[in-house]
Protein backbone atom coordinates (compact mmCIF):
# COMPACT_ATOMS: atom_id res chain seq x y z
CA UNK A 1 0.00 0.00 0.00
CA UNK A 2 1.22 3.38 -0.21
CA UNK A 3 0.49 6.17 1.79
CA UNK A 4 2.34 9.19 3.96
CA UNK A 5 3.50 8.07 7.26
CA UNK A 6 0.99 9.72 9.50
CA UNK A 7 -1.56 7.64 8.62
CA UNK A 8 -0.05 4.52 9.54
CA UNK A 9 -3.06 3.12 11.29
CA UNK A 10 -5.52 3.93 8.32
CA UNK A 11 -3.42 2.05 5.80
CA UNK A 12 -3.05 -0.81 8.47
CA UNK A 13 -6.54 -1.17 8.19
CA UNK A 14 -6.43 -0.92 4.65
CA UNK A 15 -4.22 -3.94 4.77
CA UNK A 16 -6.94 -6.16 6.50
CA UNK A 17 -6.76 -9.31 3.67
CA UNK A 18 -10.98 -9.93 4.97
CA UNK A 19 -14.27 -8.03 4.59
CA UNK A 20 -16.47 -7.44 7.62
CA UNK A 21 -19.29 -5.83 9.21
CA UNK A 22 -17.64 -2.04 10.93
CA UNK A 23 -20.93 -0.21 9.52
CA UNK A 24 -20.39 -1.95 6.09
CA UNK A 25 -17.76 1.11 5.12
CA UNK A 26 -14.79 1.17 3.44
CA UNK A 27 -12.67 4.06 4.21
CA UNK A 28 -12.19 6.73 0.91
CA UNK A 29 -9.22 7.68 0.03
CA UNK A 30 -9.99 9.02 -3.83
CA UNK A 31 -10.02 12.61 -2.51
CA UNK A 32 -7.02 12.53 -0.83
CA UNK A 33 -3.21 12.78 -1.89
CA UNK A 34 -1.41 9.86 -3.77
CA UNK A 35 -2.16 7.24 -5.72
CA UNK A 36 -5.30 4.71 -4.97
CA UNK A 37 -5.12 2.00 -2.95
CA UNK A 38 -5.79 -1.58 -4.23
CA UNK A 39 -9.35 -1.73 -2.85
CA UNK A 40 -9.69 0.96 -5.00
CA UNK A 41 -8.68 0.24 -7.89
CA UNK A 42 -9.94 -3.44 -7.73
CA UNK A 43 -13.51 -1.37 -7.18
CA UNK A 44 -13.09 0.69 -10.06
CA UNK A 45 -11.44 -1.85 -12.78
CA UNK A 46 -15.12 -4.40 -11.55
CA UNK A 47 -17.10 -1.20 -12.04
CA UNK A 48 -15.67 -0.71 -15.70
CA UNK A 49 -15.68 -4.27 -16.24
CA UNK A 50 -19.70 -4.69 -15.41
CA UNK A 51 -19.86 -1.34 -17.61
CA UNK A 52 -18.55 -2.85 -20.60
CA UNK A 53 -20.37 -5.97 -20.56
CA UNK A 54 -23.73 -4.21 -20.38
CA UNK A 55 -24.36 -5.63 -16.76
CA UNK A 56 -24.86 -2.62 -15.36
CA UNK A 57 -24.47 1.31 -16.20
CA UNK A 58 -23.03 4.23 -14.50
CA UNK A 59 -26.39 5.39 -13.89
CA UNK A 60 -27.93 2.52 -12.38
CA UNK A 61 -24.65 3.04 -10.00
CA UNK A 62 -25.39 6.82 -9.42
CA UNK A 63 -28.90 6.00 -9.10
CA UNK A 64 -28.09 3.13 -6.40
CA UNK A 65 -25.84 6.15 -4.60
CA UNK A 66 -28.86 8.21 -4.36
CA UNK A 67 -31.00 5.39 -2.86
CA UNK A 68 -28.65 5.11 0.20
CA UNK A 69 -29.38 8.80 0.84
CA UNK A 70 -33.19 8.32 0.71
CA UNK A 71 -32.63 5.12 2.97
CA UNK A 72 -31.03 7.21 5.62
CA UNK A 73 -32.64 10.75 5.94
CA UNK A 74 -31.39 13.11 8.01
CA UNK A 75 -32.87 12.70 11.83
CA UNK A 76 -30.22 14.48 13.70
CA UNK A 77 -31.45 18.11 13.76
CA UNK A 78 -35.08 17.19 14.85
CA UNK A 79 -33.51 15.30 17.47
CA UNK A 80 -31.59 17.87 19.08
CA UNK A 81 -33.83 20.42 18.88
CA UNK A 82 -36.20 18.47 21.18
CA UNK A 83 -33.30 17.98 23.60
CA UNK A 84 -32.96 22.17 23.50
CA UNK A 85 -36.45 22.86 24.09
CA UNK A 86 -37.29 19.79 25.99
CA UNK A 87 -34.72 19.11 29.12
CA UNK A 88 -36.81 16.35 30.38
CA UNK A 89 -35.68 14.60 26.48
CA UNK A 90 -32.08 15.56 26.81
CA UNK A 91 -31.27 13.98 30.20
CA UNK A 92 -33.11 10.74 28.37
CA UNK A 93 -30.94 11.67 25.27
CA UNK A 94 -27.55 12.10 27.10
CA UNK A 95 -28.62 8.35 28.90
CA UNK A 96 -29.24 6.64 26.35
CA UNK A 97 -29.28 8.09 22.97
CA UNK A 98 -30.54 5.15 21.40
CA UNK A 99 -33.75 4.57 23.18
CA UNK A 100 -34.50 8.96 23.26
CA UNK A 101 -33.72 8.69 18.88
CA UNK A 102 -36.33 5.88 18.83
CA UNK A 103 -38.53 7.95 20.73
CA UNK A 104 -38.62 9.98 17.75
CA UNK A 105 -38.96 7.51 15.46
CA UNK A 106 -35.02 7.40 14.44
CA UNK A 107 -34.26 3.39 14.64
CA UNK A 108 -30.19 3.10 15.13
CA UNK A 109 -28.75 0.62 13.19
CA UNK A 110 -25.44 0.21 16.13
CA UNK A 111 -26.27 -1.05 19.38
CA UNK A 112 -25.81 2.60 21.39
CA UNK A 113 -26.09 5.94 20.82
CA UNK A 114 -23.77 8.28 23.22
CA UNK A 115 -24.77 11.83 22.70
CA UNK A 116 -22.21 14.21 24.17
CA UNK A 117 -22.86 17.71 24.69
CA UNK A 118 -20.76 20.72 24.11
CA UNK A 119 -20.25 23.13 27.15
CA UNK A 120 -18.84 26.35 27.66
CA UNK A 121 -15.81 24.57 28.87
CA UNK A 122 -15.85 21.34 26.88
CA UNK A 123 -16.25 21.00 22.72
CA UNK A 124 -17.07 17.71 21.23
CA UNK A 125 -15.73 16.59 17.68
CA UNK A 126 -16.32 12.45 16.45
CA UNK A 127 -13.93 10.36 14.19
CA UNK A 128 -13.22 7.17 13.49
CA UNK A 129 -10.33 6.35 12.56
CA UNK A 130 -10.11 2.93 11.60
CA UNK A 131 -12.86 3.37 8.72
CA UNK A 132 -15.88 5.24 8.85
CA UNK A 133 -18.39 4.22 11.46
CA UNK A 134 -21.32 6.82 11.90
CA UNK A 135 -24.86 7.11 13.02
CA UNK A 136 -25.94 6.51 9.77
CA UNK A 137 -29.91 6.24 10.66
CA UNK A 138 -29.81 10.16 12.21
CA UNK A 139 -26.97 11.97 10.38
CA UNK A 140 -27.85 9.74 6.94
CA UNK A 141 -24.91 9.22 4.74
CA UNK A 142 -22.26 10.30 6.28
CA UNK A 143 -19.77 13.22 4.19
CA UNK A 144 -16.45 12.36 1.86
CA UNK A 145 -14.38 14.53 4.17
CA UNK A 146 -15.66 12.22 6.93
CA UNK A 147 -14.30 9.34 5.17
CA UNK A 148 -11.27 10.76 4.01
CA UNK A 149 -7.98 9.70 5.42
CA UNK A 150 -7.05 13.43 5.64
CA UNK A 151 -9.58 13.96 8.68
CA UNK A 152 -9.23 10.48 10.09
CA UNK A 153 -5.86 11.02 10.58
CA UNK A 154 -5.37 14.38 11.36
CA UNK A 155 -8.21 15.41 13.63
CA UNK A 156 -6.86 12.76 16.39
CA UNK A 157 -3.91 14.69 16.87
CA UNK A 158 -4.18 17.88 15.40
CA UNK A 159 -8.12 18.74 16.11
CA UNK A 160 -7.63 22.58 16.78
CA UNK A 161 -6.14 23.13 13.75
CA UNK A 162 -8.77 20.61 11.63
CA UNK A 163 -11.51 22.74 13.61
CA UNK A 164 -10.21 26.04 12.37
CA UNK A 165 -10.41 24.88 8.46
CA UNK A 166 -13.99 24.20 9.03
CA UNK A 167 -14.01 28.16 10.60
CA UNK A 168 -14.51 26.69 14.30
CA UNK A 169 -12.10 28.56 16.35
CA UNK A 170 -11.79 27.86 19.79
CA UNK A 171 -10.15 29.43 23.13
CA UNK A 172 -7.18 27.60 24.49
CA UNK A 173 -9.84 27.58 27.60
CA UNK A 174 -12.16 25.02 26.02
CA UNK A 175 -11.06 21.84 26.38
CA UNK A 176 -11.01 19.75 22.82
CA UNK A 177 -12.59 16.59 23.34
CA UNK A 178 -11.92 14.23 20.54
CA UNK A 179 -13.90 10.83 19.90
CA UNK A 180 -12.40 8.13 18.27
CA UNK A 181 -15.43 6.18 16.97
CA UNK A 182 -13.47 2.62 16.34
CA UNK A 183 -15.21 -0.14 17.75
CA UNK A 184 -19.13 -0.49 18.81
CA UNK A 185 -20.40 2.78 20.10
CA UNK A 186 -21.94 5.58 17.96
CA UNK A 187 -21.47 9.28 18.50
CA UNK A 188 -23.51 12.28 18.12
CA UNK A 189 -22.91 15.86 19.83
CA UNK A 190 -25.67 18.25 21.11
CA UNK A 191 -24.03 21.74 20.52
CA UNK A 192 -24.71 24.69 22.42
CA UNK A 193 -28.31 26.56 21.81
CA UNK A 194 -26.96 30.11 20.35
CA UNK A 195 -28.00 33.19 21.50
CA UNK A 196 -30.89 34.98 19.73
CA UNK A 197 -32.96 31.64 19.53
CA UNK A 198 -35.58 31.79 22.74
CA UNK A 199 -38.81 30.63 21.59
CA UNK A 200 -37.81 28.99 18.26
CA UNK A 201 -39.73 26.71 17.57
CA UNK A 202 -38.36 22.85 17.09
CA UNK A 203 -38.42 23.07 13.60
CA UNK A 204 -36.60 26.69 13.09
CA UNK A 205 -34.16 25.17 15.39
CA UNK A 206 -33.84 22.68 13.51
CA UNK A 207 -32.92 24.57 10.05
CA UNK A 208 -29.42 25.75 12.24
CA UNK A 209 -28.74 22.19 13.30
CA UNK A 210 -26.56 21.05 10.11
CA UNK A 211 -24.88 17.79 10.09
CA UNK A 212 -21.53 19.44 10.75
CA UNK A 213 -22.47 20.90 14.13
CA UNK A 214 -23.78 17.27 15.04
CA UNK A 215 -20.32 15.79 14.15
CA UNK A 216 -18.78 18.95 16.11
CA UNK A 217 -16.35 20.29 13.23
CA UNK A 218 -18.57 23.54 13.24
CA UNK A 219 -21.56 24.79 15.50
CA UNK A 220 -24.33 26.30 15.22
CA UNK A 221 -24.81 29.87 13.79
CA UNK A 222 -28.16 32.67 13.30
CA UNK A 223 -28.81 32.53 9.91
CA UNK A 224 -26.80 35.62 8.65
CA UNK B 1 -12.28 17.19 32.34
CA UNK B 2 -9.73 15.97 35.32
CA UNK B 3 -10.27 13.57 38.03
CA UNK B 4 -13.01 11.03 38.58
CA UNK B 5 -15.75 13.39 39.48
CA UNK B 6 -17.05 14.12 36.16
CA UNK B 7 -16.87 10.83 34.86
CA UNK B 8 -20.31 8.47 35.06
CA UNK B 9 -21.21 5.64 33.46
CA UNK B 10 -24.88 5.73 31.87
CA UNK B 11 -25.21 1.88 30.95
CA UNK B 12 -25.81 -0.81 33.13
CA UNK B 13 -22.08 -2.36 33.56
CA UNK B 14 -21.15 -5.47 32.40
CA UNK B 15 -21.78 -8.38 34.87
CA UNK B 16 -18.37 -8.75 35.46
CA UNK B 17 -16.08 -6.19 34.87
CA UNK B 18 -11.63 -5.97 36.05
CA UNK B 19 -12.08 -1.85 35.57
CA UNK B 20 -14.36 0.84 37.39
CA UNK B 21 -14.82 4.29 35.86
CA UNK B 22 -12.01 6.19 37.63
CA UNK B 23 -9.30 3.48 37.05
CA UNK B 24 -5.98 4.04 35.45
CA UNK B 25 -5.31 1.88 32.92
CA UNK B 26 -2.80 1.34 29.70
CA UNK B 27 -3.15 -0.27 26.82
CA UNK B 28 -1.29 -3.38 25.63
CA UNK B 29 1.59 -2.60 23.35
CA UNK B 30 1.21 -5.46 21.51
CA UNK B 31 1.07 -6.31 17.80
CA UNK B 32 -0.66 -9.72 16.86
CA UNK B 33 -2.17 -10.01 13.61
CA UNK B 34 -5.74 -10.12 12.72
CA UNK B 35 -8.36 -7.77 12.65
CA UNK B 36 -8.00 -5.65 16.05
CA UNK B 37 -10.14 -2.54 17.27
CA UNK B 38 -7.20 -1.32 19.23
CA UNK B 39 -5.65 1.88 17.05
CA UNK B 40 -2.04 1.75 16.52
CA UNK B 41 -1.68 5.29 18.32
CA UNK B 42 -3.15 4.44 21.69
CA UNK B 43 -0.94 1.11 22.51
CA UNK B 44 0.89 1.65 25.67
CA UNK B 45 -0.68 4.85 26.48
CA UNK B 46 -2.23 5.30 29.92
CA UNK B 47 -5.77 6.71 30.29
CA UNK B 48 -8.34 6.43 32.54
CA UNK B 49 -11.97 4.42 32.37
CA UNK B 50 -14.53 7.30 31.53
CA UNK B 51 -17.65 4.68 31.18
CA UNK B 52 -18.38 0.97 31.26
CA UNK B 53 -20.20 0.18 27.61
CA UNK B 54 -21.29 -3.20 28.59
CA UNK B 55 -20.03 -6.73 27.26
CA UNK B 56 -20.01 -7.52 22.99
CA UNK B 57 -19.35 -10.20 21.20
CA UNK B 58 -15.48 -10.04 20.46
CA UNK B 59 -14.71 -8.46 17.34
CA UNK B 60 -11.36 -10.23 17.01
CA UNK B 61 -13.36 -13.34 16.90
CA UNK B 62 -16.58 -12.07 14.61
CA UNK B 63 -14.09 -10.89 11.86
CA UNK B 64 -13.78 -14.78 11.27
CA UNK B 65 -16.84 -15.59 11.12
CA UNK B 66 -16.88 -17.14 15.15
CA UNK B 67 -19.53 -16.34 17.11
CA UNK B 68 -17.81 -13.61 19.51
CA UNK B 69 -18.55 -15.67 22.43
CA UNK B 70 -17.06 -14.95 25.00
CA UNK B 71 -18.27 -11.60 24.92
CA UNK B 72 -15.93 -8.98 26.50
CA UNK B 73 -16.39 -5.62 28.43
CA UNK B 74 -15.88 -2.79 26.01
CA UNK B 75 -14.83 0.44 28.04
CA UNK B 76 -14.62 4.04 26.70
CA UNK B 77 -10.90 5.53 27.87
CA UNK B 78 -9.88 9.45 28.38
CA UNK B 79 -6.50 9.98 27.37
CA UNK B 80 -4.59 13.67 28.04
CA UNK B 81 -3.50 14.56 24.31
CA UNK B 82 -0.53 15.29 25.51
CA UNK B 83 0.13 11.71 27.00
CA UNK B 84 -1.00 10.03 23.90
CA UNK B 85 1.02 12.44 20.97
CA UNK B 86 4.83 13.94 21.80
CA UNK B 87 4.89 17.47 20.82
CA UNK B 88 1.09 17.82 20.71
CA UNK B 89 0.41 21.35 20.16
CA UNK B 90 -2.65 22.42 21.74
CA UNK B 91 -3.48 23.46 25.30
CA UNK B 92 -2.82 20.85 28.14
CA UNK B 93 -6.64 19.93 29.01
CA UNK B 94 -6.74 18.60 25.49
CA UNK B 95 -8.41 14.46 25.22
CA UNK B 96 -9.34 12.16 23.30
CA UNK B 97 -11.12 9.18 24.28
CA UNK B 98 -12.13 5.62 22.10
CA UNK B 99 -13.43 1.98 23.14
CA UNK B 100 -11.38 -0.29 23.83
CA UNK B 101 -11.85 -4.13 25.21
CA UNK B 102 -10.39 -5.22 28.30
CA UNK B 103 -8.04 -7.90 27.26
CA UNK B 104 -6.26 -4.69 25.31
CA UNK B 105 -6.21 -3.15 28.86
CA UNK B 106 -3.62 -3.45 31.98
CA UNK B 107 -3.87 -1.74 35.44
CA UNK B 108 -1.46 1.24 35.06
CA UNK B 109 1.88 0.15 36.64
CA UNK B 110 1.33 -3.11 35.67
CA UNK B 111 3.51 -4.21 32.24
CA UNK B 112 1.97 -6.64 30.43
Amino acid sequence: MSGTPHDHYARGHDDQAHDHDHDDHKPVNEHDDGPPGEYEIMSRAMQELLEQKGIITAEQVTKRMELFDEEFPYHGGQVVARAWVDPAFKQRLLADGRAACAEMGAMLEAERLIAVENTPQVHNVIVCTLCSCYPRALLGMPPTWYKSRNYRSRVVFEPRSVLREFGTVLPDNVTVRVHDSNADMRYLVVPMRPAGTEGWSEEKLAGILSRDTLVGVTVPHLPA
Amino acid sequence: MSGSASLKSTYTPAPEHRFKVGDKVVVKTAHPPGHRRTPEYIRGKQGVIERICGAYPNPEELAYGFDGKPERVLYRVRFFQTHVWTGYAGPANDIIEMEIYEHWLDPAGVQS
